[in-house]
């Protein structure tokens, strides 16, 4: 097993495939941690996480908080609308600031791609990317593979379905990045809209499709994402009623693919929109353990950066 | 332990035969002490103190007749090391398959030094319970001169004399393909 080298988790892209598993690897011993009546380890005791959410968020702000304080660390919540960048400051002087209160990781989701990069190059501190625009949303995609894997166990040649809003989801992005290096073959399917041909050039294992009928039957994952309302300056596609007549994961659809086919999705899901209420609930969905998984995948983050070179400078 | 390959000079304190003979003497120590033990369950730490566990309760149930075979389980002391700072080792599977609250319970280790490994793993046990009493077996004690903490061994299989800066190897059938003690010199 390999060991940790990098301060900063700021996306899929700069892993390796033996950083993956190292992750995996950490996140399966947090997940006995949490499924446990003592949720605790006394790991990061005395280390301080400071969640940084310039954008909204629930279930990931939520994690991020839960695995710092499973870890014994002290955790500081700071949204975006009750932060000083309503009143101008600028992303730099606040990380600056929090690095002198002493902050061993920072964990940031921002509107703009590449925040977490900017603050990673300026800061001693830990830099965790919650997500940065449409660019990556690494834990996401860290807990998505996590979960594949232990459902489906080595993801070598194993096909995953990304259905929807691809062009606006950094969700995706993370993932084809992820399911890449672990060997897996993903296809793509959404409007042209939403999906534009030049996504292939990510890899000879990637493919582009704008139907989805042809394609269930050899899936072993679906992944669903969220129509993306708030990144869409205009109405991508013609209405809603034709995104669901085209992409929507219906029962009738879902009856064309394998019985063990696992149903995934980041969340928030609009139900009835791209996934059928019935089947979100449903044996084939996985879901909730992603977000159960979430929280161990996101304590072996933690634990493995260790609070950066923070500790060092200060020193 | 850290790497062997790291070592400029590797002596073998116990061959197949020597390791051997101090299971045999640890599990001979646990026997006599059996008596006053109640409700009896054995906890491997990882990585050589899990098989190490298995063959003191092969050994047990053999001499005690079968239906008596004892509780085994293992416990992943990772999160409670005190030197997490300088690394972060992954961790191993903890798999405790039984209530520990109001057992005796039986930590097994391959090697005594310092006692910090053992301090992390009472920790790591007071996360799964409350034990009635904790003993500990190690199959090899480094002697008390290098303990950094006030701790000790109930049951030792046997005593190895090595410097503070050396590093004991104990090698198992089970995960190195032989038994064997090895003594690294940095």
């Amino acid at each position: 097993m390999s060991t940790w080298q990098h301060k900063d988790l700021l996306g899929i892209r700069e892993l390796s495939r033996a950083d993956i598993d190292l992750i995996h690897e950490t996140a399966r011993g947090f997940r006995q941690v949490i499924n446990r009546p003592i949720k605790k380890v006394p790991s990061l005791r005395g280390r301080t996480v400071i969640n940084l959410f310039v954008e909204p968020s629930t279930r990931t702000r939520a994690s991020f908080e839960l695995a710092a304080k499973r870890l014994s660390a002290d955790v500081v919540q700071l949204d975006g609308n009750s932060s000083s960048f309503t009143k101008g400051e600028s992303l730099k002087d606040t990380g600056r600031n929090l690095e002198a209160m002493h902050a061993d990781y920072i964990v940031l989701r921002h509107s703009a791609a590449g925040a977490s990069h900017f603050l990673a190059d300026r800061l001693g501190a830990s830099i965790i990317n919650a997500g940065d625009g449409a660019h990556e949303h690494p834990t996401q995609a860290l807990l998505d593979t996590f979960t594949m894997r232990e459902r489906l166990g080595d993801l070598t040649g194993k096909h995953v379905l990304i259905v929807g809003d691809i062009l606006f989801s950094r969700v995706a992005r993370s993932n084809i990045w992820a399911l890449l290096k672990l060997g897996a073959k993903v296809t793509l399917v959404g409007p042209r809209t939403l999906l534009p041909e030049r996504f292939t050039e990510l890899g000879e294992n990637v493919t582009v499709r704008h139907e989805l009928d042809s394609v269930l039957p050899e899936a072993d994952v679906i992944m669903l994402l969220r129509i993306q309302h708030e990144r869409q300056k205009k109405a991508m596609f013609p209405s809603l009623g034709e995104y669901i007549s085209l992409f929507g994961v219906t029962p009738q659809r879902f009856a064309e693919c394998r019985p063990d086919t696992l149903i995934m999705h980041p969340g928030p899901i609009n139900r009835g929109v791209e996934l059928d209420n019935a089947l979100a609930d449903g044996a084939n969905s996985v879901v909730l353990e992603q977000v159960t998984n979430g929280l161990a995948v996101r304590m072996a983050i933690l634990y493995l950066l260790g609070g950066g070179n923070a500790q060092e400078l200060q020193s | 332990m850290s790497h062997p390959e790291a070592a400029d000079q590797t002596r073998t304190a116990l061959d197949a035969a020597a390791v051997g003979q101090a299971i045999d003497c640890l599990a001979d120590k646990l026997l006599r002490k059996l008596p006053e033990l109640e409700q009896l369950s054995l906890i491997g730490l990882p990585t050589r103190g899990v098989p190490l566990a298995r063959r003191l309760a092969a050994r047990i149930s053999e001499a005690d007749g079968g239906p008596s075979c004892p509780l085994i389980g293992q416990m992943d002391i990772t999160f409670h090391r005190d030197d997490l700072s300088l690394r972060r080792p992954a961790p191993h599977v903890t798999d405790v398959p039984f209530d520990i609250n109001d057992r005796d319970v039986l930590l097994v280790d391959d090697v005594l030094f310092t006692g910090r490994s053992t301090r992390a793993a009472l920790d790591a046990l007071h996360d799964l319970g409350r034990p009635k009493r904790i003993l500990l077996a190690a199959l090899i004690d480094r002697g008390p001169e290098h303990r950094r903490l006030p701790l000790h061994a109930d049951f030792v299989g046997a005593e190895i004399s090595t410097t503070f800066e050396e590093t004991v190897f104990v090698k198992l059938k089970e995960v190195d393909g032989l038994d064997a003690v090895e003594v690294a010199v940095r």
